[in-house]
């Protein structure tokens, strides 16, 4: 018999929801889940968001967010039943044998206090271990993790050190009472892509060397293939598939599984370089009052009807070139042409086809659209600012509109906060379209869509582009959409570009140092693909 | 949707409030400013509330009060809020020398109590009932400005105003109907609290003399001259100043019930 750690047997987890202005409605969050781990396993959660997988992970440790009940069959833990047990064995049971690393680990430090403190905290409170002995085991995890001078970062504030090194930290501190399960939840989701890997390398080492037994949640299947051993695939809280991280990727029985697995493989080729729409010629830019230059010399250009990716790590520039671009930040130096004209580097001097022509789909569609606007006021508004479209005329190129963004009737009347994620970044689509632009900058408009939404967003985008002819700026960290749509790429380190051309030349060898880390920073589907990369990339993300 | 006791309460009082305001000449039962029966006569049957220092229906001063008072109030606070908020909100929008200047000006003006600059601007203008407005309008727009400036900053850097921006729309668009619509909730709860104030402040200025005049009457005014029936026992001065807070409770009532249904700032279910 496997020697089970923890196991879920046909576990029901329900809730209250508070719908504004409406009555308070119940919902089941998770239903008929069973599942085990064993001692030392890693086994990995995954889903789209409001799959249960959070959910499911606290109730590890017996523990609802605020409103949220177990409510049916077992979670048992060691050897006992948990999913009732009294206030004050959960007290002991919680950060003693279940740990837990949450997504933000800058939310989640007390900025007031020292790290070492925190670290620590747990296991001197339960008795696990003296300070001084908490204190040794710390450094040794922080050496496991590969944090830089493990003897003195305890030291530090957490506002001291990155955002990719306060996620081991917190990893450390997950580990010091030597639990018997950790819970990750999303732990290198809010990383950028480069640092996302270290940390992965390092949350998998020191999983490896201390022996504990994981629960490792994430909505990217090619990150939970790199460290879990069992895969759960989560649909609406129910079980859609679980078998070993070698079937799951490699054999996927489900229909969903599959498509989860086959996921940014869209088909694209790419187009030849042709005359431009737009120009950036030598633009550089600064924020007002500040002396230093977020962009520097930039130049890139893009033909009608293709797509350019500029793709980089956060603060690589690449949003401040789309602010650039847009004349919300008028460059300090160098020149932007579009269809043809001088385009005036503020927003004021612009003429009125400037900016019909020139449109922007964003990040949060949930912030792009006014919430007491209703979604055909929302497309219908530039039809009437740019077109003077009003009446029946009006109505009917909504609906056209609504078509081609593949949404039926009836959303004309919606309000935003009744459509879901992918159909809201639809809707911002559509108000684009509706001034009929030559390019769109779209701004990371897939980052914060699950992956299959996020499929369908793309497909959409290519389709689009076909038949309207439109020119795409494709802002991103995401090499793997990159991949999937574009037709040249610009690369960005520090506001500069430095690798810039069409797809095939930028993606094939030889590669500068930066490129390769960013190229080599995208988890693939693939077993073991982590410990390959990790040995033979060239550089090292910054802040670490 | 279900409404909460408190806030029935509140709704009752305000709307009986104001239905005796507005329909004052038809529901008094005596003429505002007659001597109809002895000075500070106690309640009976033709005199409900007895009659004041010289010898008027309390009721009836009541009700012609409310209306006084309430007009007063509202007047202001519509012109507060009219003035406060498109100000806030294109300091907000505008940014700039515009932004600094207002709120320095803004900043100038309430680091001076209001009851003092009152005062002082009531002495030296003509005393009716429009100066009094105006004067209560323009120190009490100070309050919304700043509010509304404040909400609408949290609005102006959202992707929706910057979209709008880079459409081209003219800078009323913004303010009217990108962020005026999203401001709309903790306004309207702040204009509930505001209306207080104002009856409040009125009362206050009629009490020192600075307010409404006769032959009009107000609450406040009629706290001042029945203040020395206190002396001798005489409850004719309690009427007014519970009137007061009556309505300034009810009205608090209502304003708290659409503050926790709509806000976020009490960190509600924000809708």
């Amino acid at each position: 018999m496997v020697d089970h750690l923890l196991s879920f047997k046909d576990l029901k987890i329900e809730a209250t929801a508070y719908p504004p202005g409406e009555a308070p409605k119940h919902v089941v969050l998770v239903d008929g889940v069973s599942v085990a781990v064993e001692k030392g396993k890693v086994l990995g959660l995954i889903g789209e968001s409001g799959a249960g997988k959070s959910t499911i992970g606290l109730s590890a440790m017996a523990f609802g967010r605020g409103g949220v009940r177990l409510t049916g069959g077992e979670i048992v833990l060691n050897g006992r039943n948990i999913r009732e047990a009294s206030a004050g064995d959960l007290r002991v049971l919680r950060g003693k044998e279940v740990t837990y690393v949450s997504q933000s680990a800058a939310a989640s430090f007390n900025p007031a206090k020292r790290l070492m403190e925190q670290v620590i905290e747990t296991s001197v409170a339960h008795g696990i271990m003296t300070k001084p002995q908490a204190e040794e085991r710390a450094v040794s995890l922080f050496r496991q993790l590969s944090l830089p001078s493990p003897e003195t970062i305890g030291e530090r504030y957490p506002h001291q050190v990155s955002g990719g090194q306060l996620q081991r930290v917190m990893t450390a501190m997950a580990l010091c009472p030597k639990p018997d399960l950790v819970i990750f939840d999303e732990p290198t989701t809010a990383l950028d892509v480069t640092t996302q890997i270290d940390v992965l390398a390092a949350i998998k080492r020191a999983i490896r060397e201390t022996g504990v037994a994981a629960l490792y949640i994430t909505h990217d299947l090619a990150v939970v293939a790199q460290v879990a051993d069992h895969i759960l695939v989560l649909r609406h809280g129910k079980m859609v598939e679980y078998g070993t991280t070698d079937q799951i990727i490699n054999a996927p029985q489900q229909a969903y599984t599959q498509a989860l697995v086959s996921v940014r493989s869209i088909d694209h080729t790419e187009k030849s370089p042709a005359a431009s729409v737009l120009s950036v010629q030598g633009v550089t830019a600064r924020y007002k009052g500040t002396t230093f230059d977020v962009l520097k010399n930039v130049t890139v250009d893009l033909a009608p009807g293709q797509t350019l990716a500029v793709v980089g790590e956060s603060g690589s520039g690449k949003s401040t070139l789309a602010r650039a671009i847009t004349g919300l930040l008028p460059p300090s130096a160098g020149r932007i042409t579009f269809a043809g004209r001088t385009l005036s580097p503020d927003l004021a001097g612009r003429t009125k086809d400037d900016l019909r022509e020139l449109q922007m789909i964003y990040q949060m569609a949930d912030t792009a659209m006014n919430p007491r606007q209703t979604v055909g006021t929302i497309i219908g508004r530039p039809l009437e600012f740019y077109f003077g479209l009003k009446g029946a005329e009006k109505e009917k190129r909504i609906q056209e509109l609504l078509d081609q963004i593949e949404m039926g009737k009836g959303f004309a009347d919606r309000y935003p906060a009744e459509l879901s994620g992918g159909q809201k970044q639809r809707v911002c689509i559509a108000r684009a379209l509706a001034a009929k632009p030559k390019l769109i900058i779209c701004d990371e408009v897939t980052s914060a869509l699950d992956p299959l939404v996020a499929d369908g967003i793309l497909k959409l985008l290519l389709d689009l582009q076909t038949r309207e002819n439109v020119a795409y700026l494709f802002i991103t960290h995401d090499l793997a959409t990159v991949r999937a749509i574009a037709d040249k790429i610009a690369v960005m380190f520090k506001g500069q570009v430095v690798r810039y051309g069409q797809k095939t030349d930028v993606l094939t060898p030889p590669f500068d140092d930066y490129t390769d880390l960013l190229l080599s920073s995208v988890p693939e589907m693939e077993l073991g693909w982590l410990e390959k990369v990790i040995q033979t990339r060239k550089m090292e993300a910054g802040g670490n | 949707m279900r409404i909460p006791l408190s806030a029935m309460i509140g709704l009752v009082l305000t709307g009986a409030f104001l239905f005796v305001g507005l329909f004052a000449q038809w529901i008094a039962p005596y003429p505002i400013d007659t001597s109809v029966g002895g000075v500070w006569e106690g309640p009976s049957a033709a005199y409900w509330l007895g009659t004041d220092t010289i010898g008027r229906d309390i009721v009836s001063r009541l009700i012609y009060g409310a209306q006084v008072t309430i007009f007063v109030a509202l007047a202001s606070s519509i012109l507060a809020f009219s003035l406060g908020s498109f100000l806030g909100f294109l300091a907000a929008v505008r940014g700039g020398w515009i932004d600094q200047g207002l709120s320095r000006a803004v900043d100038l003006v309430m680091a001076v109590p209001s009851l003092i600059v009152a005062l002082v601007m009531l002495s030296v203008l003509p005393l009716n009932l429009t100066v009094l407005i105006l004067v209560m309008g323009l120190l009490d727009s100070t309050r919304v400005f700043r509010l509304s400036r404040a909400v609408a900053m949290d609005i102006t850097v959202m992707d929706y105003v910057e979209a709008a921006k880079l459409r081209g729309e003219k800078q009323t668009w913004i303010i009217f109907r990108e962020i005026l619509p999203n401001a709309l909730s903790p306004l309207v709860a702040e204009f509930g609290l505001r209306f207080i104030f104002a009856v409040l402040f009125i009362s206050t200025l009629s009490f020192l003399g600075l307010g409404i005049q006769p032959p009009l009457t107000d609450w406040g005014g009629m706290v001042k001259e029945n203040k020395d029936g206190l002396i001798y026992g005489k409850a004719a001065a309690m009427m007014p100043a519970l009137a007061i807070a009556a309505l300034a409770i009810s009205v608090n009532l209502v304003a708290d019930w659409v503050l926790s249904r709509t806000s976020s700032l009490k960190g509600g279910r924000g809708g």
